[in-house]
């Protein structure tokens, strides 16, 4: 009744861990997918070298979510390989493979090499800045550079391709649109908001060693829901709703708006590792009180006149 | 979550331990368990976790070692001066349900979640053997403390300027078979937690032990602490393991992750 298809990649529930939470290692996402109950699971972001993110620290939590500038630390792609061929054979769910690059032909050089792991995804995170424009603005600022990154992932491997969409922008359906026609097989929504910040009073001084961070988790998903609710207005492609969702009634909210699973991170703090079975029961319950059968039933339902 | 957020204290008192190892005492009700750690922060300078080495009501005290910038840094600070933490965090040491003597076998600064212990152990009633290894004699932490708290006090120093000339694991060795001791904790260099595994093993004693990996958040979501195979984050299911389970951890005594996610042999 749970299960889900992402660009032909079946799912057996919608729940999918979100890039950056617990990935570090191929061991923590297995133990995800075979104890904890996620339908599937995403690795953190990888670069083609090595980095080291940012100084502690690099993650606070607040009132209504969290601020993190971990600042994309990972081993760089040669060192993350094992992790996720460690993930895919022994994770039995799909395994979402993240990379990144600071310019656009090292998008191409990631997706190439990293399918050789054989991930049944590979996301693309394009909201990181580009070295190669002089402002620096982040990738998924513009649908024409949202595009070309996309095409250039697309001629480098025959995995699906989903690519991840930043909502600090004011036409996400326009960028939505760009990618589905440079190739995506999907898009995951939302990244971090913000950024924001937080000043310790007692210290004066702003907590974060980079001072300001991505937000998530609970006061974003307003945010998340508005974005994937205008993806699905402008594009066919399967989306991964991800952004403050915590709660069964929050992953059926985001697939009523559009989404074919939800993307589930901070919540890992608020609800424990367990929170993907939780959502789980949570979402049966919903559906058998509404007399639904499937997640096809209530996706973007929302939009109906 | 209200822990969760950092709270910025003035230092109440400062201890000096040994020459680079300094205690600082803050007055404020941590609540913490013996094997938490709090996430302490130097405004301006970073962050690192570092275990509680005793919490009575209205106080607790944090002992940090001089190994890098950061508590280099915060080894200049004084009486007066601001810290900001957040915390407590992971899992704690155990006592054994039933009435007993315990061990605490403690090598280097890993004594500083022991000598909390202890107190916690002798306020319960029990006996406590409390076991340190160091390099040498200046390098010994709480003999005083724990002495002063009836506490059985037994050092070791590589050099001999202390104690016996020798191992702490051989104290305990001893230990287990000249006295009936119903549990032993340990915190130090895996090698030494390893060798304390295999000699409680062979004594049938539980133990306890404390992993640590590079943290980040302290709250099980960034994933830099997870360890292989189990795929558990110690800052959240750690860093206090029953010795089984360290045993079942491939990396225990073998590789760590650095602060990329890399690992280092
Ligand atoms: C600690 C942390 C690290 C993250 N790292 C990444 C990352 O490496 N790549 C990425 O695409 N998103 C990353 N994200 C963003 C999440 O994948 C997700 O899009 C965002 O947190 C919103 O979802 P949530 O509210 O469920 O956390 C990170 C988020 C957090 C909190």
């Amino acid at each position: 009744m749970l299960e889900t298809e992402l660009a032909g990649v079946k799912l057996q529930n919608p729940t999918v861990l979100a890039s950056g939470i617990l990935g570090v290692t191929g061991a923590s996402l297995v133990r995800v997918a075979t104890q904890n109950g996620a339908g599937a699971v995403t690795a953190k972001s990888v670069s083609l070298k090595e980095r080291k993110g940012h100084p502690t620290p690099v993650l606070i939590t607040y009132e209504h979510g969290m601020l993190n500038a971990v600042g994309l630390s990972n081993p760089g792609i040669d060192e993350f390989i094992p992790e996720i061929e460690y993930a895919v054979k022994n994770a039995g769910v799909p395994v979402i493979a993240s990379i990144f690059g600071s310019k656009v032909t090292e998008f191409g050089e990631i997706a190439k090499r990293i399918s050789a792991a054989n991930p049944g995804i590979i996301e693309v995170n394009i909201a990181c800045p580009n070295v190669d424009d002089e402002f620096g603005r982040p990738f998924s600022y513009d649908p024409g550079i949202a595009g070309v990154v996309t095409r250039i992932v697309k001629k480098n491997t025959k995995i699906p391709v989903f690519i991840k969409l930043s909502a600090n922008v004011t036409n996400i359906g326009e960028i939505a649109k760009s990618v589905q026609e440079s190739g995506a097989d999907g898009i995951t929504a939302i990244n971090t908001v913000g950024p924001g910040m937080a000043i310790n009073i007692e210290a004066r001084k702003p907590i974060l060693s980079n001072k300001s961070g991505g937000m998530s988790g609970p006061g974003i998903k307003p945010i998340a829901i508005k974005a994937v609710y205008d993806i699905y207005k402008s594009v066919k492609i399967p989306i991964i709703g991800t952004g403050g969702i915590s709660t069964g009634r929050d992953a059926i909210e985001i697939i009523m708006a559009g989404a074919s699973a939800a993307g589930i991170g901070s919540a890992v703090y608020y609800r424990g590792p367990g929170v993907f079975s939780k959502i789980c029961s949570e979402m049966q319950e919903f559906m058998d009180k509404e007399g639904f059968s499937s997640i096809k039933e209530m996706r973007g339902i929302a939009h109906e006149k | 979550m209200k822990n969760d957020e950092f709270t910025v204290l003035r230092i109440s008192e400062t201890v000096s331990e040994s020459p680079d190892v300094k205690s600082f005492i803050f007055d404020y009700d941590l609540n913490a368990k013996p094997g938490q750690f709090v996430m302490l922060w130097l405004p301006g300078v970073g962050e690192k976790p570092i275990s509680v080495s005793g919490c009575k009501e209205g106080k607790f005290q944090l002992t940090v070692c001089g190994v890098g910038p950061f508590s280099n840094a915060v080894l200049k600070l004084q009486k007066g001066d601001k810290l900001g933490f957040r915390g407590p965090f992971g899992t704690s040491y155990s006592l054994p349900k039933k009435n007993g003597a315990i061990a605490t076998l403690g090598g280097g600064y890993g004594s500083c979640p022991l000598a909390f212990l202890a107190e916690v152990a002798i306020a319960a009633g029990r006996t406590v053997y409390f076991i340190e290894g160091a390099r040498t004699k200046e390098r010994l932490l709480f003999g005083k403390r724990m002495s002063e708290a009836g506490v059985h006090v037994h050092f070791a120093t590589d050099d001999g300027s202390f104690g016996i000339k020798g191992y702490a694991t051989d104290i305990l060795s001893n230990l287990l078979k000249e006295e009936k001791i119903s549990k032993v904790f340990t915190c130090g260099p895996e090698i030494m937690m390893k060798k304390a595994i295999g000699i409680c093993e062979e004594k049938k004693v539980p133990v306890e032990v404390s992993m640590e990996r590079y943290m980040k958040c302290g709250i099980g979501v960034c994933g830099q602490c997870a360890v292989d195979d189990l795929g558990i984050c110690l800052c959240r299911e750690g860093p206090i393991l029953d010795g089984k389970t360290a045993m079942k951890i491939k990396e225990f005594c073998a590789y760590h992750r650095d602060a990329s996610g890399k690992i280092i042999k």
